[in-house]
């Protein structure tokens, strides 16, 4: 069973006393304990179960302005005594800097909404072994698939943060993901692709055998790729790899990264850094939603920002220390974004597709080639060419490269928005970037 | 021996009669724990930004029968959570039918001492080291804008104990010291990363004024890449220089040799045991056995001693990195590549120092046999899809050659090739091999874990550059 709010909430007041019991002025204290059980099946046979419980703590103690933190998985309390000296002896010996300290006490969560992020239903293991056996059975239905590896998570969390200032909050949360990965096999190649579904509630995971398929049909379709010649086309990104250039796009508006300078979008606020037709919202508030939260890892309060609306950057994503450095207030962004998502666009999926007579529509994209320092960006991709609407061949080893800050500039946005992530994006077309091949 | 019992209602006694009922029908499985303390002292911003304590203690049981693994982990070692375990364990293995392998090899050899660098240098000594080179740095180039660098120490202590109470242990020390610089010059921003690290104390890296080297290198990078223009785009040949720019090799090749993915045939690899997949001149081993190195272990994370493997010996496929149970299934044995993250996460054959041996040419005859194509210095991550066998690495640091000579630097760009094929592409292998400066991680399946590379120079004839300039 996971741990209660009085259990946690208990380990939670302990730390903190002993901590200013020990010289601190300030501290703030995370307890999260979670329990994880997946099976993993292979080809249609059970290949692994894990179950997984975990209790851990982290403290940040406060001596003034000096700053130190502490983590532990090993509790037994002679254990926690001696890391919390440990930790005020460090903040001792640590420098100061003013900008260090809890959040603003005005900006702290007061109510704590239900969001419906916590569903009770325990699936026991042969029930997820019943999911899986027909996942894997619809995932092997073509021939063409010579390997299928499927795992069904459950996994509940439960936490309690809590600072010296009275803030003591916390709740549960649960989500369930089933996943497939599929092989296919022809004469000239063989390819890998998956599907999944990651839902706070077991009864809003995808149907296994739909799930199957998907994974199934999306790895087949890759079979017999080409390699194509190195030119400057419009490329549209699957919805799955879209919603990688907007996690990029918060990785750069992060005050962290502003305050720092080490970001291309440094002094870019109220600036128009995408198209008139963009917004970006990041809504906290979502039920179920796999982002939301009721405040963010310094318990200050978050609410829904319209980061971009017409294409002007409106706001950064601030915490306490590096609002207080930038002189802005923190918006409950410590931990980064909650359900971040474009506006849903104007043009259909068909419209997108046939709007050039020729492009390449991402499906994948390996490495790690974005630099948020000057924008570049490069990574490898594959992908198929479209030609008049229509998909003709699966490409591959083939990079695409461009400036984030061009790329901004030339997203269409299609109209087919949903929730299936974090992060989420209709599906996207930039043109003006150049794939690199034969 | 560790003394993950004294504080515990479990006698060692007791566990060891819980993994003999657990385990007795089982193939292969074993009790592990592991006690880890960590730590983090970051400079950023003129500012010592960060200085944490991690303290890490738990267990991870595993049963393992015929092509199936039962785990479970908990951080509380005491008589309720192992028996929890145990029957999360038996519930999944029910109807295990097998006899335990007993038979694990033994070595006497250590291939770092028994230390914790945590302890080994002042928290004010680290500190002062930090603010010496943010002011090192910040005073030789008016350009800086911004200089992070971070000391990271760890002492992880391990204990094995399989069915009958036999018991392996090991204690590892590992250190990584990092810097990075920002220069901005008439409102353009480059950056430039280095570091270094290993299995030994912090002096051992840093002792009079060796820090300096490490800024300087930063600072190098980063002055380059403020000149750099557009990177091209297309095939063209490559130069790859040595050391860190193996993780080439980590990359095309390495994760497709790992056990698991041939035993399950995912890998581009499976059916080329014995064929030729490189050139001529290349050969290719895992090591785990160098002194002191990032990559290094005593043993693996199941109690095997490591050793060194061959990979690629003379461009022929001769072994894949195996785990025990990988090795099992596939009727060969463990090269000691089982490896796990830590307690939370089962074992997978993983890379140690995988290293290209020296050829007999050298850099400079490369470069002047190349017409059009880059020169690669330096280089961020890598990442591989196995089953296609194409992966792909970032330039940090990168030429353009034209006309056999070094041209101009060129803008980070992505490379992508074939892994089954790219060693073909190998013409010249270079004499020059170096081992990397000690700061690479590897990531498979959520679990990252400490890994080290080598290489001499090579010349690659065909790769696609990922530029912007067509």
């Amino acid at each position: 069973m996971i741990k209660d709010q009085e259990y946690l909430s208990k380990k939670a007041s302990y730390c903190l006393d002993l901590s200013k019991k020990l010289g601190a002025t300030d501290a703030s204290v995370v307890v999260r304990n979670s329990i994880s059980e997946t099976v993993n099946f292979r080809n249609q046979k059970l290949d692994e179960s894990n179950r997984s419980d975990n209790l851990a703590i982290g403290i940040t103690t406060y001596i003034g302005k000096k700053k130190s933190s502490i983590s532990s998985s090993n509790l037994l309390s002679d254990n926690l005594n001696t890391l919390i000296e440990k930790c005020i002896e460090t903040a001792k010996n640590t420098p100061a800097d003013e900008f260090n300290s809890l959040p603003d006490k005005d900006l702290l969560a007061k109510e704590v909404k239900d969001l419906d992020l916590y569903d009770d239903t325990h699936i026991k293991n042969e029930d997820k072994i019943e999911y899986l056996k027909r996942l894997e059975v619809s995932a092997s239905n073509n021939k063409k698939i010579v390997n299928t590896e499927s795992s069904f998570t459950e996994d509940k969390s439960n936490f309690i943060l809590a600072n010296s200032d009275g803030f003591c909050e916390g709740y549960k949360d649960s989500s369930f993901i089933a996943s497939s990965v599929t092989v296919a096999k022809d004469e000239k190649s063989m390819e890998r692709d998956y599907e999944y579904s990651s839902k706070c509630h077991f009864k809003d995971i995808k149907d296994a055998e739909i799930l199957g398929k998907l994974a199934a049909d999306q790895t087949i379709r890759k079979l017999s790729p080409k390699k194509i010649s190195s030119e400057k086309i419009a490329l549209i990104f699957d919805k799955r790899i879209a919603k990688g250039i907007l996690n990029t796009f918060a990785s750069a508006i992060s005050s962290s990264a502003i305050s720092r300078g080490t970001s291309f979008l440094k002094d870019k606020i109220n600036q128009k850094i995408f198209s008139d037709e963009i917004n970006i919202f990041d809504k906290p508030d979502i039920l179920k939603g796999l982002g939301s939260r009721n405040f963010d890892s310094e318990g200050v309060k978050t609410e829904t920002l319209k980061l971009v609306d017409q294409g002007v950057l409106k706001h950064y994503l601030v915490d306490t220390y590096n609002g207080k450095k930038l002189s802005l207030k923190s918006n409950g962004r410590s931990g980064g974004t909650s359900n971040l998502y474009f506006n849903r666009g104007k043009v259909s999926f068909n419209d997108l597709l046939s709007s050039n007579s020729k492009c390449l529509y991402i499906t994948e994209t390996i490495g790690h080639g974005n630099n948020i320092v000057t924008g570049d960006y490069s990574v490898g991709a594959t992908g198929f060419l479209v030609e008049n609407g229509e998909f003709k061949y699966p490409i591959n080893e083939i990079t695409i490269a461009g400036n984030l800050n061009d790329m901004f500039q030339n997203i269409t946005l299609a109209d087919d928005l949903d929730f299936e992530y974090a992060t989420n994006s209709p599906t996207m077309m930039i043109e003006g970037m150049v794939v690199a091949g034969k | 021996m560790g003394n993950f019992f004294e504080k515990s209602d479990l006698s060692r006694n007791e566990a060891e009669n819980i993994i003999s009922d657990t385990l007795q029908k089982c193939d292969d499985g074993e009790l592990y724990l592991e006690n880890s303390k960590s730590e983090s002292i970051l400079l950023d911003d003129n500012k010592i930004k960060n200085s944490s304590y991690n303290s890490d203690l738990g267990f991870g049981f595993r049963a393992i029968s015929g092509e199936i693994v039962a785990y479970s982990h908990s951080n509380e070692i005491s008589k309720n959570s192992l028996k929890q375990s145990s029957e999360n364990l038996k519930s999944t293995l029910k109807s295990a039918q097998g006899s335990y392998n007993h038979s694990i090899p033994k070595s006497n050899k250590k291939y770092y001492e028994n230390i914790n660098p945590i302890d080994q240098k002042t928290l004010n000594e680290k500190i002062k080291i930090l603010n010496d080179v943010n002011n090192y740095i910040r005073s030789k180039n008016k350009n800086v804008k911004q200089v992070t660098a971070n000391f990271l120490g760890e002492q992880k202590s391990i204990e094995i104990i399989r069915l009958g109470g036999e018991t392996l242990s090991d204690v590892r020390p590992l250190i990584r010291f990092n810097v990075s610089v920002m220069l901005e010059k008439n409102g353009r921003k480059e950056s430039g990363v280095y570091g270094i690290g290993g299995r030994q104390s912090y002096d051992s890296y840093l002792k009079e004024d060796n820090w300096k080297n490490v800024c300087d290198e930063a600072l190098r990078i980063a002055s380059v890449n403020l000149e750099s223009k557009p990177a091209p785009a297309g095939e063209m040949k490559v130069v790859l220089g040595p050391g860190w720019p193996a993780i080439l090799i980590h990359e095309a090749v390495g994760h497709g040799l790992e056990g698991d993915f041939n035993r399950k045939k995912t890998s581009a690899f499976y059916n080329l045991m014995g064929q030729k997949v490189a050139s001529e001149g290349v050969t290719i081993v895992d090591d785990g056995t160098i002194d002191n190195r990032r990559g290094s272990l005593t043993i693996d994370d199941e109690g095997t001693p490591t050793e060194k493997t061959v990979l690629i010996e003379n461009g022929i496929l001769k072994n894949f990195m195996q785990d025990r149970m990988n090795a099992r299934l596939m009727k060969t044995r463990s090269t000691g590549n089982g490896r796990r993250e830590n307690y939370r996460h089962i074992v997978l054959p993983r890379m140690r120092n995988t290293m290209m041996l020296n050829g007999n040419h050298t850099q400079d005859e490369m470069i002047k046999s190349v017409d059009k194509g880059i020169f690669a210095v330096s280089f961020g991550g890598g990442q591989v899809d196995i089953t296609s066998g194409k992966f792909v690495f970032n330039c940090t640091e990168a030429y353009e050659i034209i006309n056999g000579k070094i041209g101009s630097p060129i803008k980070g760009a992505t490379l992508i090739g074939d892994g089954p094929s790219i060693l073909k592409e190998v013409s010249m292998v270079g004499n020059d091999m170096m081992l990397d400066p000690g700061i690479g991680t590897c990531g498979k399946a959520g679990q990252g874990v400490p890994v080290g590379v080598a290489q001499p120079s090579i010349l690659i004839n065909k790769m696609t550059v990922g530029g912007t300039k067509l």
